[in-house]
């Protein structure tokens, strides 16, 4: 579905990516993890055309992103949920959702994606007339994510979506994301929370200053002795 | 002061103050959604005073009524504007974005004294100086005909921009412009827009005050710096408060000038701006975005 062949990136002369291969299929969870500044959200940053690699390629179901704007990969189909939530903080929950719908195809869908979402955040539903900029950080995120949903996502970006929550939150966010994906959405996880993220993903990644250093299945990068001594403590 | 002079003063103010809040609110939403400010909307606003000027001198268009024509053509112009030449500069660093936009002021105001020369020009029609009177009070029939489009106009705007898609999405640009751009939304095609809004609210103001004010190709300046005390005044970005803005200063000029005197008008004008900015920096409504 998703195909990063040999991506290379750089914010002016430092190098931030080198060399990443990384594949997603349809129906998957996979998920990269990594230190903070190992290039995890710049190569989200990337699939989403917010920034212009230097070389390499991206494709998605093999048209090539390379030459596309941020809202036209958004019209393919792939839907960025970006760290640190960036909730539009002067509009209301239900208007914040209704932006998440902006593009053509997801229009008819809106009412019905709406109740959707509020079914997964029943919270969302206590504060669709709350402007997004007063409420809390965990329902800014799962706002973040009902955001993201109203777009019908065929591959569902989601960087670092558990950061900053209580560990409680940590856990219902991970449980909704496994709902979403048997749902039919396509789930590429950043994150910082190695242990959650392993557990629940398909298949993962290690990024370690830019370079991909590991590569297998959630379960077992979880029993890896590098990942455990590097991430997990033990 | 009596006090039926001071209501006169009061209400002239709060008509004229209408359309300084036009003005204010087409800087206030193309700084909203660019971060540029626009240097040239008091010159875009005169191209909208001799636009109504010759539909009325050649075509016999009633100033009030060309204002259908005005605002298409001047959203048209801001478009252009926009997508030629600060479509380049977004993001760049400030100063790039004062020289372009006081540059294109620059050419716009000499390109109006090339083609209409450097004459006044005055628009009478049978209203210019008509009046209507509620008591001991006078009131200007072309500023209060004014008034009324300013209202309606402004209803209209913010009920685009808080009800339909496309005007939540150049609120949704304005406000973060990445998490935009990750909703599938045109950013530049929305700039685009704000521009054309802005120059036509500018192109507007110019219309409708051209009944009551002298036309003459560098009258755009002194509305420029206008529109940005108004904006500043009201906090950058927020509409309301650029409403609120233009009122305020309106009120102020007309007060001052009949209370002290009219030289003394924007001494005043800019004590209160000062004012306010001392004690709240951010203008008066500030940490409210569109």
């Amino acid at each position: 579905m998703l195909k990063i062949d040999r991506l290379n990136f750089s914010y002016g002369d430092l190098k931030v990516l080198w060399d990443i291969d990384l594949e997603v299929h349809q129906g998957e969870i996979v998920t990269v993890v990594g230190a903070n500044g190992a290039g995890k959200s710049t190569t989200l940053k990337n699939v989403s055309r917010l920034v212009t690699w230097s070389s390499g390629t991206i494709t998605f179901n093999g048209t090539d992103l390379g030459k596309l704007e941020p809202h036209e990969v958004v019209g393919m189909g792939i839907v960025q949920v970006p760290e640190g939530r960036k909730i539009f903080p002067e509009m209301t929950v239900l208007e914040n959702l209704r932006m998440g719908s902006f593009i053509r195809s997801a229009r008819p869908d809106r009412e019905a994606n709406i109740d959707r979402v509020f079914a997964l955040f029943p919270r969302l539903k206590e504060r669709e007339k709350q402007l997004g900029g007063t409420m809390s950080g965990g329902e800014q995120q799962m706002l973040a994510i009902a955001r993201g949903l109203m777009a019908n996502p065929k591959l569902l970006l989601l960087d670092e979506p558990s950061l900053g929550l209580s560990p409680l939150l940590v856990k219902f966010i991970f449980d909704i994301i496994q709902e979403i994906n048997r749902q039919g959405v396509t789930v590429l996880l950043v994150e910082q929370n190695v242990y959650q993220s392993l557990r629940i993903a398909h298949r993962a990644y290690v990024l370690e200053t830019g370079r991909v250093v590991l590569t297998g299945g959630g379960e077992e990068l979880l029993n890896n002795e590098h990942v455990k001594k590097a991430f997990l403590g033990m | 002061m009596t006090l039926s002079v001071f209501l006169q003063s009061l209400i002239s103010g709060i008509l004229i103050g209408g359309v300084y809040a036009l003005i204010g609110i087409g800087l206030t939403i193309i700084f909203g959604v660019m971060r540029v400010i626009n240097f040239a909307h008091g010159d875009i606003m005169m191209v909208g005073m001799y636009l109504t000027f010759y539909l009325f001198t050649l075509f016999h268009v009633d100033p009030f009524v060309s204002i259908v024509i005005t605002i298409p053509l001047m959203f048209l112009f801001g478009a252009f504007l926009q997508k030629v030449f600060i479509n380049r500069i977004i993001g760049t660093l400030p100063q790039n974005q004062i020289l372009l936009t006081i540059g294109l002021g620059l050419i716009i105001s000499n390109s109006a004294m090339l083609a209409f020369t450097s004459d006044y020009k005055i628009l009478t029609t049978s209203y210019s100086s008509g009046s209507f009177k509620l008591g001991e009070i006078s009131i200007s029939q072309p500023l209060t005909a004014s008034f009324i489009i300013t209202v309606v106009i402004t209803a209209i705007l913010y009920w685009f921009l808080m009800k339909t898609d496309t005007g939540q999405a150049i609120r949704a640009t304005a406000q973060d412009r990445e998490a935009a751009q990750l909703m599938g939304i045109n950013v530049s095609r929305m700039s685009m827009l704000a521009f054309g809004i802005g120059a036509a609210m500018a192109g507007t103001a110019g219309a409708l005050i051209s009944p009551t004010y002298y036309i003459f190709p560098q009258v755009g300046s002194a509305f420029t710096l206008k529109a940005f005390v108004i904006t500043v005044l009201g906090g950058m970005g927020s509409i309301v408060g650029a409403t609120l803005g233009g009122i305020i200063i309106g009120i102020v000029e007309s007060v001052g000038a009949v209370a002290i005197s009219s030289d003394w008008k924007d001494v005043l004008v800019f004590a209160i701006f000062l004012l306010v900015l001392l004690v709240k920096p951010s203008g008066l409504l500030g940490r409210s975005r569109m």
